[in-house]
């Protein structure tokens, strides 16, 4: 991955000095030539394809900012909804990530999907101690939050 | 013609994402206010708070770019912080209140499920 970058960024600065123009713009387009070619010569350069993995970033991203609209809809709704009918409390959530970058980024990705907040990580990093709205739901958010975002994390990480 | 067509569509457009995250945080401070206890305001404050943040900033960069022709990058990087401290900020102060001994809010005569309690209670 570190040589496939190497190169990326040397046919990058090379298409600047070969188009004289030393602005962003250039570097830029630059780039996406380097990245083009990388992929098309994937099969004689080892290693996977890295921007691959960039790609996954990017769906991870996105799906990030779906489950943020969809969550400030929820949350607006339950603000105007009248009266107090629901019934916050705190479950418990089994993670299969390990490393501290994975778990930060899925506790942050709990705290603004709906109707979940994320409250305390376990010392063993096992667990996620996960505040609800409504505790009645909690294991179709628990099913949810295994079924998107670890997946989608361990496919960026792994 | 044409010019002018597009600006009244971006203007409308400008206009509807500043009221889109006005909306959205008038909507995280009532929920402040409403909700009953710690946890619960955590959840107004962080994600309304954040959407309606990114709808403003998203707003002005338009402005900024069809009235002033300048892209301002500081904008896009207030949108990537909010995004990236918003939670961990949330997770913070639930993990504080929890430590000083909040529990959750719960309807009267409903008992509380506090699993993090319990696992503290085992050890």
């Amino acid at each position: 991955m570190p040589l496939q970058l190497i190169i990326n960024l040397i046919i990058a600065i090379m298409w600047m000095f070969l188009s004289e123009s030393y602005t962003f713009v250039s570097f830029f387009s630059g780039f996406l030539i380097g990245a083009l070619l990388l992929f098309v010569l994937r099969r004689f350069i080892p290693d996977a394809f890295y921007l691959h993995r960039g790609w996954k970033m990017l769906c991870l991203v996105f799906l990030f900012i779906k489950e943020l609209l969809l969550s400030n809809i929820d949350i607006v709704k339950w603000v105007y909804r009248p009266g107090k009918n629901y019934r916050p409390g705190i479950f418990e959530l089994p993670t299969d990530l390990r490393s501290n970058w994975e778990i930060t980024i899925l506790t942050s990705l709990i705290s603004l999907t709906p109707g979940t907040l994320s409250v305390a990580v376990s010392d063993d990093n096992q667990k996620i101690y996960v505040h609800a709205m409504d505790i009645e739901d909690s294991e179709i958010a628990i099913s949810a939050i295994k079924d998107t975002f670890e997946k989608a994390i361990m496919e960026v990480t792994r | 013609m044409t010019g002018t067509t597009t600006e009244v569509i971006l203007d409308i457009l400008i206009i509807v994402l500043l009221l889109f995250g006005t909306f959205f945080i008038l909507s995280a401070t009532i929920g402040v206010i409403r909700f009953p206890d710690v946890y619960t305001r955590l959840h107004a404050s962080t994600k309304a708070a954040t959407l309606g943040i990114a709808g403003i900033m998203i707003g002005a960069f338009i402005f900024l770019y069809t009235e002033l022709n300048m892209i301002s990058g500081k904008l896009i990087l207030g949108i990537i912080f909010v995004l990236l401290t918003a939670p961990v900020s949330a997770h913070m102060l639930g993990r504080a209140a929890h430590q000083l001994g909040v529990m959750p809010w719960t309807k009267t005569g409903s008992e509380v499920k506090d699993a993090f309690a319990e696992s503290k209670k085992r050890k």
